[in-house]
């Protein structure tokens, strides 16, 4: 199959959607000519015009205002906040707004957004460029969080969130937007909701989202060359999670690691550990749930400080390989 | 822009049924038929009435906190605001959402809003996705002075200026965001002045004068159909009743609400047409005892109308 980058997919899903459905709309600072600060919508505008590729002025609030507004009425927009870090200008309309109407209006009126936004850490840009803000969003009832970790799902997810009829965040990984996968050139949707086995295994099972789904399987590539049989679930979506594909894998292996690049305290990894202790596959658990995740501390610009604050390849792989030769 | 006499005695009807909805909705508080709290407009009838009767009725409103007067100038069903303000299953959002919520989608009401300046932003966002499609509506924003003074105001305004956006912002400026006065919040006289920062017309009203109201509104409402873009109105006008039910009104005087009660806005336009002739002192009685005998029937409406099933308790909710 054809390989897309990660960036590319992104940018398929949207073009091909825009092309589908012409309430799709595409709205967000320097989106146009420059194509968006990390390059997904390049070449967007000369095919669909300023009228459907909308810059704004620095207003996130007032792009989160205008997606929820023209979603009222009938368009499906897609925003794109430039770094997950500024999604904290946009959060009243989000919180308070868009993921409140439907329920609060008594399920009279529909909000069918997305909003895209770039997270992690990883290229230099230190703490208020580089947070990995997710959980936020999973707290609040009203608001789906979709999180890809490979280019097949960045496209066939944001089709979904798109044909979603509610507000959908769409957390992309900077580091992600460079790799490579096969991506059909056909239109395809996954639902939300649906993790996927990455890779099976019997030992371990690693929970793991965003590119810490990529870093769990090169540590399982590390850790079968010592006989150790990692099986890798990515939950894809935060909100609404499939929690009967990561039980059945718990299930089946009986040990479970957690990976994500957010902080611990707080973070989505608390939510998972809940899901899989309070289900049927508690009584199958030979050893305590684990987490490996961001330490909580604000991202460090010197290079070295910034690698070490999140979980990285041989993180992974020792927490599994400690996990499984019982040393926890 | 001269109003019909049926469309005036229509304006007076709308002033008295919001008086009436609002003073019934004290007296059901006062015993303890609702619980929660709310947000009285009573003393700011003709904004809501004179910006409204420049409308369409297919065009849309975005509302505020306190919102009861919109809701009914919009063309509400009395019966179903009502049944919502007490919580029923049969109110405009099933009891889930309140006074502070109450939306009449099919009606064109987007919504009150719990939020002070929360619809600002939704506002410019509708008339962009109007815009988009061509529609031929324009949406109609009310805030108050106090909103005026987020961020939101200026990321919204100037978004609404720059594409040239169907919307109209009325800044209902009733003295007080809560407790704090305009003469502490503003260093300018009239907030209106602020429309010129942002490239659009700016214009402040007297907001007790509910045909000033509708003239301004009128001339806004024109301008931004005509696809000319977005203006800010400013109805100058006054709370008589607290922020909400916690207020003691210890940041006023009583002689500023008694002074401000003299120009109630509905005893203004009454006298007004009487002496035009629009109508008699018989016929204003009786469009003021019609309107508070519907509220009687609301009232008894909603007090019939079934609370919420428990096991529909999670309807709607989708993540």
């Amino acid at each position: 199959m054809r390989e897309l980058s990660y960036l590319e997919a992104v940018r398929e899903a949207l073009w091909q959607e825009m092309q589908r459905d012409e309430r799709v709309f595409i709205i967000g600072e320097d989106v146009g000519v420059y194509g968006g600060a990390f390059g997904v919508t390049l070449g967007m505008v000369e095919e669909f015009g300023e009228e459907r590729v909308i810059d704004t002025p620095i207003s996130e609030y007032g792009i989160a205002g205008a997606i929820t507004g023209a979603a009222l009425v009938g368009m499906r927009p897609v925003g794109e906040i430039m770094f997950m870090d500024f999604t904290t200008f946009a959060m009243e309309q989000l919180v308070n707004q868009a993921a409140k109407m439907r329920f609060m209006f008594g399920g009279k009126i529909e909000v069918p957004f997305v909003l895209r936004t770039p997270a992690g850490s990883g290229t230099g840009a230190a703490a208020q460029h580089s947070q990995s803000l997710e959980s936020w969003f999973v707290h609040v009832p009203g608001l789906k969080v979709v999180m890809p970790s490979a280019p097949h799902d960045a496209k066939g997810l944001l089709l979904s969130s798109i044909r979603d009829d509610n507000p959908a965040i769409f957390v992309e990984h900077k580091l992600l937007y460079k790799t490579k996968g096969p991506v059909p050139e056909e239109m395809y949707t996954i639902p939300l909701g649906t993790a996927e086995v990455k890779r099976q295994g019997r030992d371990l099972t690693i929970v793991a989202t965003s590119i810490m789904v990529k870093r769990s399987l090169e540590a399982a590539e590390q850790l079968a060359q010592e006989g150790i049989e990692v099986e890798v679930v990515d939950p894809r979506t935060l909100k609404p999670l499939d929690e009967e594909t990561i039980t059945r894998s718990v299930i089946k292996t009986g040990r479970v690691l957690i990976v994500h690049e957010a902080c611990k305290t707080g973070g989505y990894g608390g939510e998972l550990a809940a899901v899989i202790a309070g289900s049927e596959a508690f009584d199958y658990l030979d050893a305590p749930i684990v987490r490996l995740a961001g330490r909580d501390m604000p991202i460090p610009y010197n290079r070295n400080l910034e690698y070490h604050t999140v979980p990285q390849v041989e993180n992974i792989v020792e927490a599994a390989r400690q996990l499984v030769q019982g040393r926890v | 822009m001269t109003l019909s006499k049926a469309k005036k005695r229509e304006l007076l009807r709308q002033m008295y049924t919001i008086r009436a909805f609002e003073e019934k909705a004290e007296q059901l508080y006062a015993v303890a038929k609702v619980h929660g709290t709310m947000h009285l407009s009573i003393g700011m009838e003709a904004s809501a009435v004179g910006s409204i009767a420049a409308l369409r009725s297919d065009d849309l409103i975005l509302s505020t906190h306190r919102g009861h007067g919109h809701c009914i100038a919009k063309g509400a069903d009395l019966n179903l605001m009502m049944a919502e303000f007490m919580g029923k299953e049969n109110g405009y959002c099933r009891g889930r959402g309140g006074s502070m919520h109450i939306a009449d989608v099919a009606g064109g009401n987007l919504g009150a809003n719990g939020v002070v300046g929360g619809g600002i932003a939704t506002a410019m966002g509708v008339g962009l996705g109007l815009k988009m499609q061509k529609r031929d509506q324009i949406i109609l924003c009310f805030f108050g002075d106090g909103a005026a003074n987020l961020g939101t105001f200026n990321e919204s305004l100037n978004m609404a200026a720059i594409w040239t956006l169907p919307v109209v912002y009325v800044c209902e400026n009733n003295q007080y965001a809560m407790s704090f006065s305009v003469k502490k919040a503003f260093a300018i006289e009239r907030i209106s002045d602020r429309a010129a920062g942002y490239g659009m017309p700016g214009v402040t009203i007297d907001g007790n004068d509910v045909l000033a109201v509708y003239e301004a509104v009128s001339q806004a409402v024109k301008r931004a159909r005509a696809g000319k873009g977005p203006s800010l109105i400013e109805n100058v006008t006054y709370r008589w009743r607290g922020h909400s039910k916690s207020d003691a009104n210890r940041y006023r005087t009583r002689e500023e609400i008694e002074a401000w009660k003299q120009k109630c806005p509905i005893q203004r336009f009454r006298a007004r047409l009487i002496e035009e002739g629009v109508l008699t002192e018989v016929e204003a009685d009786r469009i003021e005892q019609e309107a508070y005998a519907a509220i009687d029937a609301a009232v008894a409406f909603a007090e019939a109308s079934p609370e919420p099933a428990l096991e529909t308790i999670e309807e709607g909710v989708y993540a």
